[in-house]
């Protein structure tokens, strides 16, 4: 028996219900972990996965097992697949498919459903998944048969992974997991579709827009790190002698104490960031989509700037920023074109502009040399460690607070949840890291309020001894939305303090794994060291001040030169 | 039908389940202004493709829209058409 497409005659038929061959796709396109959570309509699926190469991880909550999947993708560049049943399971799977698709994520979600006979007749945990999960995917599927599964794996994963990743999803009636067929041969694997062509004189004349412009910036985001370009890219700043801001997502494309790094720009960036955007005259956007977060106002994002854009999405060229020049492709290939076409150049009084921008107007991290202070806590940890450590967030002041402070040295050294902002993402997400880079340490910070939207899966990284260590930022409130209360709500404290405690340490314990509470610590930063240096799971409890802020801050839907700092400013 | 912010495009798409759903569910999440629908089966296709004619009332966001409808898997190409003499115009009395 062969699996090779090659047809050749008398070859033996071989006999496949609907999930072995549903399994057998999985395996030949190299899935090595498949998250999930079984369930009364995809049994058969969990029969045919018994014996099967894959390992699973058993999530404790659907949500959790799309976001280990998304750790997993984020991390490793391939398609991921997850597994949920029908009805509550995909419902539970929504909000990390979702989530997948505003970071361009490659995850690919496999639902069951009631059988086909039954669709239609408010069957038990019968949900119309197709209608769940078509807004939120780049393409879905109701597998109608057995036989459709040869076409619609392969091509799960080649639309997941090609042009702009994103996630898809598929669901499968359980009669048609049950369905036997004969088959030959089975289907070559899904793979990445070519890249769109684009014509060098594009590229030629981004350069010399780039030669003509005496300001020019660069704003580097997430599709930098999924096309694999971060090197090209360095190269190209360096050559051309472009400094550049940082979009959420590509945070640690140029390492942090690069001379070209201006930081993250908007909402949350540094001064000097937002302000060396009011000056310059030429903004090259690479992979970036001009994300709210990121240009503030619109209409005032780099009043004195014209916009050159690369991206692979058509649909992101002028839809928030009008172009004078755009270039549909992959960016890394543009990159790889241009560093081989350009001739270096300096800007030495553009640099020396934007130096002095940066000592006028820095980014103050008060409190930094605290540990029970946001910017001190987190420096701690990474004067503790060292680069080759993965680091994840949760949503809210914390991940804001990590994305001005830590020190990013590489593409891909950071995961978050960029656009739909999912509190509830850093663990699961960290789990699914840790799964695909053994070889790494993952730091998870979170804070309270996030941590508590997924703290089930503290047994999911227990039960696989992971390298995980989660530091909660704990100011026993809902941080970011009691800021945003103070500063335009008058001060008006709604819903935002959690009144009763959760002693975490004491919860990681139970959940199987080490807890250090630093609050009650006689030695804290030992403490904090000996915890973070030893292998495997642990949850850190760091107490801080509920009236700690992240400043600068930019209003929402305010224009980025109106920043709002802090009394220490 | 004669306002100058009508526009009209010709769509190719994959006749299976969904397709549909897949376009007029763009249409809605993205706030795009629909003003007719008109679809069958391309004869000749084996019922394999159908043609979908859109109305639509989004002058400054067309390119954009045409950009979005063309990422869809199932659609196979988007034209711009002449309104004139169009599936709409020809059928006007039937929505009187």
């Amino acid at each position: 028996m062969t699996d090779s497409a090659i047809n050749i005659e008398n070859q033996p038929l071989t006999r496949y219900t609907g999930s072995q061959l549903l399994i057998k796709l999985l395996e030949r396109q190299g899935v090595t972990h498949v998250s999930g959570v079984p369930g009364g309509a995809n049994l058969p699926i969990y029969d045919a996965l018994t014996g099967s190469g894959i390992e699973h991880v058993l999530a404790r909550h659907e949500q959790g097992a799309g976001f280990i999947a998304q750790g997993m993708a984020r991390a490793s560049g391939k398609a991921q697949v997850c597994f949920a049943s029908s009805g509550p399971g995909a419902t539970n799977l929504v909000t990390a498919v979702a989530d997948a698709r505003m970071d361009s994520v490659p995850l690919i979600a496999i639902t069951g459903q009631v059988p086909q006979n039954m669709i239609g007749t408010d069957a038990f945990q019968e949900i119309d998944t197709f209608g769940l999960m078509l807004p939120i995917t780049k393409h879905n599927w109701m597998v109608r048969s057995a036989e459709e599964l040869l076409e619609v794996i392969p091509r799960a994963f080649e639309i997941a992974l090609s042009g702009r990743p994103g996630p898809v999803s598929v669901d499968i009636p359980k009669d048609v997991q049950k369905e036997t067929i004969e088959l030959e041969y089975l289907p070559e694997p899904g793979r990445r579709g070519d890249n769109p062509l684009f014509e060098s004189h594009l590229v030629a004349s981004m350069l010399e827009k780039i030669k003509n412009a005496k300001k020019p910036i660069l704003m580097i985001g997430g599709g930098i790190g999924y096309a694999d370009a971060a090197s090209e890219l360095v190269k190209f700043a360096e050559q051309l002698d472009l400094p550049a801001v940082q979009t959420l997502m590509g945070l640690g494309i140029l390492p942090h104490d690069h001379p070209l790094s201006l930081g993250m720009l908007g909402m949350h960036g540094a001064p000097y960031t937002n302000l060396v955007l009011e000056e310059c005259d030429l903004v090259v956007g690479l992979g970036v989509r001009f994300d709210d977060r990121a240009t503030g106002k619109v209409t005032e994002f780099c009043p004195q700037a014209e916009i050159v854009h690369v991206d692979i999405d058509h649909s992101e060229i002028d839809k928030i920023m009008r172009s004078s020049l755009s270039i549909r492709a992959d960016v890394g290939e543009v990159l790889e074109m241009a560093n081989g076409m350009l001739v270096p150049l300096t800007r030495p009084i553009w640099r020396k502009r934007v130096e002095q921008l940066k000592t006028n107007y820095p980014l103050i991290l008060e409190g930094e040399d605290e540990l029970f202070r946001p910017y001190g806590a987190i420096k701690a940890v990474a004067s503790l460690l060292d680069d080759s450590v993965s680091v994840t967030t949760d949503v809210g002041q914390h991940q804001m607070w990590v994305a001005q402070a830590y020190p990013f040295d590489r593409a891909g050294q950071w995961i978050s949840s960029g656009g739909l902002g999912t509190m509830g993402f850093g663990l699961p997400a960290a789990i699914g890291m840790a799964l695909v880079q053994p070889e790494r340490k993952v730091i998870c910070f979170s804070g309270d309020g996030s941590f508590l939207m997924n703290i089930q899966e503290l047994a999911t990284a227990a039960e696989h001894d992971l390298d995980i260590k989660i530091i909660i930022l704990n100011n026993r409130h809902l941080g970011l939305v009691r800021q945003q209360q103070s500063l335009f709500y008058n001060r008006n404290l709604s819903a935002v303090k959690f009144q009763q405690n959760v002693d975490y340490a004491l919860t990681a314990t139970a959940m199987g794994m080490k807890g250090v509470d630093l609050s009650t610590a006689t030695n804290p930063l030992q403490e904090l060291k000996s915890a973070l240096l030893e292998p495997g799971p642990c949850v850190i409890n760091l107490p801080i001040n509920e009236t700690e802020m992240v400043f600068p801050m930019v209003a929402p839907g305010g224009a980025n030169r109106e920043m709002i700092y802090g009394e220490g400013a | 039908m004669s306002s100058e912010k009508i526009s009209l495009l010709k769509l190719t798409v994959n006749n299976h389940p969904g397709v549909m759903a897949h376009v007029c569910g763009l249409f809605a999440r993205r706030a795009y202004n629909l003003e007719g629908v008109m679809v069958r089966p391309i004869a000749g296709s084996s019922r394999q493709r159908s043609r979908m004619w859109l109305l639509v009332n989004e002058e400054d966001r067309l390119q954009q829209l045409i950009r979005q409808t063309e990422k869809l898997v199932d659609v196979i190409s988007v034209e711009q058409q002449e309104l004139e003499g169009s599936i709409f115009e020809q059928t006007e009395a039937f929505f009187a």
